[in-house]
């Protein structure tokens, strides 16, 4: 059977950022799973992300020292589905709802990361 | 037999309720606390451990709490439930126990938490795990996502954050005027505003406390509880929903699921929102009881800030919400939802004191589990008002 989060990350390290779409309907999800939540169908593929999404919702963790600051959003995918992430490249307090953002893979500590960055 | 909705209207009734320990509790575990507060619970009944054949508990650290309690209590349960729907448990077991004595299951139903992370700080691993989809962001749990929900409202809605620090300084003014809460100081609105910046728009002031407590209840079917020591609380009804388990995956970031238990449990009460006399929501952050106030319908959806500006929750405002201080000013030891159903039952018997709202015949406890993620509503109400 497929192995969600296992092929996910594995098409991350590739530098692919991946949704499931199912093939019926052309609903999109994420994150990934084994049936389509609501429905429980399972004709569920891999596609390509277009990478493009809009900033849905946002927050500042703050630190003592102002520059370890950092932003965590909620991304609306253009293909539908919402997802967490951080908007990379820009002062956390200028990252604003509605901004649209593209995403990207960084590398950190080692590990591919999905972030997103103003589009 | 007749079921409302789906549910035994005031066929069960809470007749013991109390807690123990708020605020600092040391050298005892959460289990000690929990079997102090089932005593003082049943003490307040007229009941006796023995008679106990329910036990439903939600232990801090132990996944296995029911079983735990069952051995300390001496009590051999006919059903036991540890549910792990977060804060809201306790108004699930409500709705649990009342179904469960209804169908003669059980005759006596002890519903207990105790917790005290403050004074006994709890071992490195706790029972939940962090999101995989979420964790590599950072977010601090819970605060951030509740901070994502909070910056939704303020963009959809314009609720700022002297709105959501008035829900903080209600909560206070109410703690002002009960004994047992925990922090009773001055707060003004400028106060929380200045507090350190946790996760934006949440300051440490709009976070609940993190303290220690313990608190249990204790139910049984109307026809007995009428011999009991005090006046029995009727359950009117009772409602839950889970919609999602990470702020990532919350439908609606600015609607939780008390839209559907709200009105499901107001329709097995037979009552309505404009009815209700003590509102327990529970506060774990602020912008918690602004969320709860529109989806259980004592205001429209988008008007909850504006609708607690100006003291409109606080004392003589227009509505009595959060009477004991809540999680804000009075206790959060983890899980607060079993302090919102003694408040509400307290109210409802004339027992608050100072705080007491006039003429109590109706109240709401409303249980928030996760991150916005489990919502359940407890309809309570007296002899008169059934």
């Amino acid at each position: 059977m497929i192995q969600p989060e296992t092929e996910w990350r594995a098409h991350l390290a590739d530098g692919r950022f991946m949704v499931q779409r199912r093939r019926s309907s052309g609903s999109h999800v994420f994150y990934p799973r084994v049936a389509e939540p609501g429905t429980g169908t399972e004709d569920l593929e891999w596609v390509e992300a277009s990478g493009e999404g809009i900033v849905h919702a946002v927050t500042v963790v703050r630190k003592k020292d102002p520059a370890d600051s950092y932003n965590v959003v909620l991304v609306d995918l253009a293909e539908g589905p919402r997802l967490m992430s951080k908007v990379d490249g820009v002062a956390p307090d200028e990252v604003t709802i509605g901004m649209p953002v593209r995403a990207r893979i960084l590398l950190e500590g080692g590990e591919p990361l999905l972030v997103f960055e103003p589009a | 037999m007749t079921m409302a909705n789906g549910f035994p209207r005031a066929r069960t009734a809470i007749v013991g309720a109390a807690t123990f320990g708020i605020g600092r509790c040391p050298g005892v575990s959460a289990v000690d606390m929990a079997a102090k507060a089932s005593l003082l619970a049943l003490a307040d009944a007229g009941l006796s451990l023995s008679q106990v054949d329910a036990l439903y508990t939600s232990a801090p650290y132990e996944a296995l709490g029911g079983l735990e309690l069952a051995e300390y209590l001496g009590i051999t349960p006919r059903v036991t439930d540890c549910n792990r729907t977060g804060g809201s448990a306790f108004e699930v077991y409500v709705q649990q126990a009342a179904l469960a004595l209804e169908a003669g299951l059980i005759d006596c139903a002890l519903i207990a938490y105790g917790s005290n992370p403050a004074s006994n700080p709890p071992p490195g691993v706790g029972m939940t795990r962090q999101s995989p989809w979420e964790a590599a962001y950072r977010p601090l749990a819970p605060i951030s996502s509740y901070a994502l929900a909070a910056s939704r409202h303020m963009h959809l809605y314009g609720t700022t954050r002297d709105q959501l620090a008035e829900v903080a300084v209600a909560a206070r003014q109410w703690a002002q005027l009960n004994p047992e809460a925990a922090v009773r100081d001055p707060l003004t609105v400028e106060d929380v505003l200045k507090a350190r910046m946790v996760s934006d728009p949440l300051t440490a002031r709009d976070c609940c406390l993190f303290n220690d407590g313990a608190a249990a209840v204790v139910m049984v079917r109307a026809e007995r509880a009428r011999d009991c020591a005090k006046a029995p609380i009727y359950v009117l009804g009772a409602a839950h929903a889970v919609t999602h388990r990470e702020i990532s995956s919350m439908p609606d970031l600015t609607v939780t699921g008390a839209a559907l238990t709200g009105p499901q449990a107001f329709a097995q009460a037979a009552v309505t929102p404009a009815e209700i006399d003590v509102v327990m929501l529970y506060d774990a952050f602020t912008i918690t009881p602004i969320l709860f106030l529109e989806d259980l319908g004592f205001c429209p959806k988008g008007e909850g800030g504006r609708f607690v500006s100006g003291g409109g929750i606080a004392p003589g405002g227009a509505l009595a919400v959060n009477t004991n201080g809540g999680g804000l000013s009075c206790v959060h030891p983890g899980m607060y939802g079993l302090f919102l159903l003694v408040e509400a039952t307290r109210q409802l018997r004339g027992e608050a004191g100072a705080r007491q709202v006039k003429d109590a015949k109706l109240g709401l406890a409303h249980g928030n589990g996760g991150v916005l993620s489990s919502q359940a509503t407890v309809v309570l109400g007296t002899g008169d008002a059934i």
